[in-house]
């Protein structure tokens, strides 16, 4: 360090000591302002000679100095502790299953082939079902990507947060990305004592919005009458949109009993709340709505015995009058729809399935479905039949209004629709349903049997997966292309059975190319194959690791 | 029950740790390969798989052509060998392989190793044999062929540095001169410019600390401040260089590691079982720097892997977080100096709770104290015990359980979170894992606050009888 000798300056060491001294926002005020400016030193004394070393020497040592010295903070106020969590933790095997799922969700996606190996996000659904219905507790550490995958996907939602339980509504509580777990517990089960009058009334008056809908639904699912009693005190005073929502409640746990509430609110003020209160009586067969409903739909449709064979004329109703309105039945069509037809279809939608079979002369419903209609009216009457019976979950109808699955799709006498089979379906038994849809399968292949697959239950019956496989494998042997078929695979994967895996297993192995095949094509069904029977397998083994 | 089985008995006598999914993931070079490993992760493709008493473990896994590949893991290394051409370490097939064993256990029967498999880990074991016997000690390998040039070559390496020092004090005292103000305007040249002199230097220690003085102008509110301290530990770091003579030695050893100056592991190996801490990547220019906290049960000690990946490549030293491997570690001279080289394992250890803790409001003093033989330090580690994770105005703290123990209060320590902990999903994780109560965790205490690595889960430890918690959870 350079020392100058000059009697008025003084020594660097003695100018250091008293820039060291000075106090640390000087410093900084020297520093930024350049030593030339403003040279570091005590009032009224010159600045030291070696201005710019003297500042860094009292830098370095306040900094050290600092950082040596520095204390611990005040605590902030603390959080609320996470209420405990009573279901015991996961078996370790499936614990690792799990980060091993979320870990494959958050790393990027690859190339557009997907390989053999099995796509880990779409089993996370059914990990977490299982999860539940065995009642484990979600490992803490492995709450945060769980709360980021229900972020990202709506439909992971419920079976993830109700795994996630208090520590993860905790955790979101904590956090603005995970408001969205917040919502879902507002609208769930209300903390107010259902066996305290007062309190149930208190809530019905003072609560918010979200609050009142959850109370009357919890009310409803333990004493229908009382709830109905509950919504009855201020039914006069709500507001038209609230009103709606509180009937909607009454969709759940419908009875006879509903009825006078329900005629009631057949002349409310509102359109919207008219026309779901008829909704709603006219799912109860025994209802006067639903009698007079059957008694303008008996006017306009009747058996025709002029001809040879029995057969059935239509007279569609030639004016929507107040009272058919009052009930429901709306008046104005949608563009492109003609009034009369529109006014039939909403009057057989309404009217009791039951009431057919009796002005049939006892023919049932399957002999009445087949019945031939005149003057072009078939369509609109079957497709009205089908609405009435998946709106009054009658399978006899349901049945006949499907047809026999193996009968050509456009040539049945029910409906040809795939939208309305499904729903048609959903009315069924799992068993019957299974079973319809592998018949189905087996007669017409693939190409439309998606969406009726999504209505069966999962894992598939053992006759529906088997013909699924079975017209995978005779697609293969068509020569066509696996992705054309992708749907239904990657339903398969999610769907089959595991148990079906070692039946799979002959399909994965490379067949020869077959003349008129597509190229290569045998080579991707193998491949195809071998993903669904790895999949298969994996399921197995996530299921035997939550059961352990 | 067969007492021995021909050959040594298992290492270290202790059960053989099996890696979990999470450690595995660890060893991932990146997330491409961790994606395809995870992929491969299921009984599907693999075939002929085992594993021995020494936990290495083997499988072929069948790729798109004919032949499978043939992989097999030494988990005392970890080592791994698979015929498949990938330049990335470990393969995903390594991966997959390690996954299969951590969430499959029937998959793998006790064996003697495929031949295959065996040659490879015969070859192995042979070479660690060799290598720990005295007469051809580590050591020897490294040492310099002719001292007396070896001693020239650092004598004018010393003179570079001392040089750049000289250059890097002249350029400060300028900077002061004008002021620190002036630097938000001349922009990062200034600073590129100085640093790349300090490669020319020789001195990469002194151009790393350049160039994060470059990224401090400018960095947001309070910014003078830091530029003032960083630049006066800076000339700190040059007058030591330029005095060294003068200083004790292991306060030279230091200095002459902050300069940059290689340095080799020389203290006695200590032998212990390391419970693996944390591991993480800090990127730096075009490498990239590891970190490996390791804990020693016996000594107490905590130890610092270091270890480079160059342009692109992950370092490929690479230790699973919570496991505890039986091995010797060579320290690295210098004062307060944690750093370590891993030297020979001796297998694997089962899975142990956390190193003993101290409390938040003792961390400053750690802290302090360390400063005292190394002025430069940033941060030092730390295990808190009994904290809790609290939202405070800026972000997070750490709070001490028992200083006062109802909900609300406001007595008692706490330490802030380090900004870079902020931002890291591991803040969560941390989060989740108190659930509002007191957790174990191990980080850095610094003067930017604390950074916390690892945690252990407290829940758990209640059901696997451990009084100190479960197994560790990465939070970096």
């Amino acid at each position: 360090m350079p020392h100058t000798t000059s009697p008025t300056a003084p020594t660097t060491a003695s100018a250091s000591a008293s820039v060291d001294s000075l106090p640390w926002e000087e410093l900084v005020t020297s520093a930024l302002l350049g030593t030339d400016r403003r040279p570091p030193a005590p009032r009224g004394d010159p600045g030291p000679a070696d201005a710019p070393a003297a500042l860094l020497d009292a830098a370095a040592l306040h900094t050290v100095r600092r950082r040596a010295g520095l204390l611990p903070a005040v605590p902030e106020a603390r959080p609320e502790p996470a209420a405990p969590d009573p279901r015991p933790a996961l078996p370790e095997a499936a614990r690792h299953r799990l980060a091993h799922l979320l870990a494959d969700r958050s790393a990027p996606s690859g190339a557009g082939r997907r390989g053999t190996a099995p796509d880990l996000t779409e089993l996370i659904p059914q990990w977490l079902a299982i999860a539940n219905r065995r009642g484990f507790r979600a490992p803490a550490a492995l709450l945060p990507p769980l709360l980021d995958a229900a972020r990202a996907r709506t439909d992971l939602r419920p079976q993830a947060l109700a795994f996630a339980g208090p520590r993860g509504m905790w955790l979101a509580g904590l956090n603005p990305d995970w408001k969205f777990a917040l919502r879902g517990a507002a609208s769930g089960a209300p903390q107010t004592d259902l066996t305290d009058p007062d309190a149930v009334a208190r809530l019905w008056e003072e609560g918010l919005f979200a609050e009142r809908v959850a109370l009357l639904d919890a009310v409803r699912a333990q004493d229908p009458p009382a709830a109905l009693a509950l919504l009855a005190t201020t039914w006069p005073t709500e507001r038209a949109e609230d009103r709606l929502m509180f009937l909607d409640s009454l969709r759940s746990g419908l009875s006879g009993f509903d009825e006078p509430f329900l005629e009631q609110a057949l002349s409310d003020r509102s359109r919207n709340v008219r026309a779901t209160a008829a909704e709603l009586l006219s799912a109860l067969p025994g209802s006067a709505l639903a009698a007079r409903m059957a008694a303008r739909a008996l006017s306009c449709v009747h058996p025709d015995r002029t001809g040879d064979v029995a057969s059935i004329s239509v007279e569609a109703p030639h004016e929507c009058d107040a009272d058919m309105q009052r009930d429901g039945v709306m008046a104005v069509p949608p563009t492109g729809r003609g009034e009369r037809s529109w006014w039939l279809g909403q009057l057989v939608e309404a009217t009791p399935l039951g009431v057919w079979e009796e002005r049939f002369g006892g023919r049932p419903a399957e002999e009445i479905v087949a019945l031939p209609v005149a003057d072009d009216w078939a369509d609109e009457l079957h497709t009205a039949w089908c609405r009435a019976a998946v709106r009054q979950r009658n399978p006899r109808w349901s049945r006949a209004l499907l047809g026999r699955p193996s009968e050509p799709v456009a040539s049945g006498p029910g409906t040809a629709s795939i939208a309305e089979r499904s729903k048609l379906l959903a009315v069924l038994g799992e068993g019957e349903r299974a079973s319809w849809v592998a018949e189905f399968i087996a007669e017409h292949g693939l190409s439309e049997a998606f969406q009726l697959l999504g209505v069966c239950t999962v894992p598939w019956a053992g006759p529906l997966g088997r013909a699924v496989v079975d017209a995978l494998d005779i697609a293969r042997d068509g020569g066509s292309y696996p992705w054309s078929f992708s749907g239904v695979m990657g339903l398969a994967e999610r769907c089959l059975d595991p148990a079906e895996a070692d039946r799979l297993e002959v399909l994965t192995a490379a067949q020869d190319e077959q003349e008129g095949a597509s190229p290569g094509a045998g080579g991707y069904w193998s491949e195809a194959f071998q993903r669904l029977v790895s999949t298969l397998r994996l399921r197995a083994a996530m299921e035997a690791e939550l059961m352990a | 029950m067969q007492l021995s089985h021909g050959g040594e008995p298992s290492p270290a006598g202790a059960p053989v740790a099996r890696w979990s999914v999470e450690q595995v993931l660890a060893l991932a070079p990146d997330t491409a390969s961790r994606k395809a490993g995870t992929r491969l992760g299921a009984a599907g493709p693999w075939s002929g798989t085992g594993c021995d008493a020494t936990g290495a473990v083997w499988g072929l896994c069948k790729g798109s052509g004919s032949t499978p590949y043939r992989t097999v893991v030494d988990p005392t290394g970890p080592a791994y060998q698979c015929s498949c051409p990938s330049r990335k370490f470990p393969c995903k097939h390594a991966l997959g392989l390690l996954l299969l064993r951590a969430s499959d256990d029937a998959a793998f029967r006790s064996a003697e190793p495929a031949d295959w498999a065996e040659e490879w880990l015969a070859g192995r074991r042979a070479r660690a044999a060799r290598t720990s016997s005295p007469a051809a000690g580590g050591g020897s390998v490294r040492g310099p062929a002719d001292p007396a040039a070896a001693r020239k070559r650092a004598e004018r390496r010393a003179e570079r540095v001392t040089g750049g020092a000289q250059e890097l004090e002249q350029r400060l005292a300028d900077l002061l001169r004008g002021g620190l103000a002036a630097t938000d305007r001349s922009g990062y040249g200034l600073w590129e410019e100085t640093a790349a002199r300090m490669v020319d230097a020789q001195a990469p220690g002194l151009a790393a600390r350049v160039r994060e003085l470059g990224a401090i102008t400018g960095s947001g509110p309070g910014w003078p401040v830091r530029l003032l301290e960083e630049c006066g530990l800076l000339h700190l770091l040059d007058a030591a260089w330029l005095g060294r003579d003068r200083l004790p030695d292991p306060l030279a050893a230091t200095v002459r590691t902050r300069v940059g100056l290689p340095l080799s592991a020389e203290g006695p190996p200590v032998r212990d079982h390391w419970l693996v801490l944390a591991q993480y990547d800090i990127p730096d220019g075009k490498i990239v720097a590891r970190r490996i906290w390791l804990y020693g049960r016996g000594s107490g000690r905590t130890a610092l892997l270091l270890s480079f990946g160059a342009a692109g490549r992950p370092p490929a030293q690479a230790l699973p977080v919570g496991a505890t491997i039986d091995a010797e570690l060579t320290p690295y001279p210098g004062g307060g100096q944690l750093r370590a080289e891993l030297g020979e394992q001796f297998g694997a250890t089962a899975a142990a709770g956390p190193p003993p803790g101290i409390a938040a409001a003792a961390a400053p003093a750690v802290y302090g104290n360390a400063l005292r033989d190394d002025p430069w330090l940033d941060a030092w580690p730390v295990t808190l015990r009994d904290v809790i994770p609290v939202p405070s105005k800026d972000g997070w703290q750490v709070a001490d359980a028992h200083a006062d123990a109802h909900p609300g209060a406001r007595t008692g320590s706490a330490l802030p979170l380090a900004p870079a902990a902020l931002s890291r999903p591991g803040l969560w994780k941390l989060v989740a894992l108190s659930g509002g109560g007191p957790v174990t965790v191990f980080g850095e205490i610094g003067h930017r606050g604390f950074d916390p690595f690892a945690a252990w889960d407290p829940g758990e430890g209640v059901e696997g009888g451990g009084a100190t918690g479960g197994s560790v959870v990465r939070l970096v």
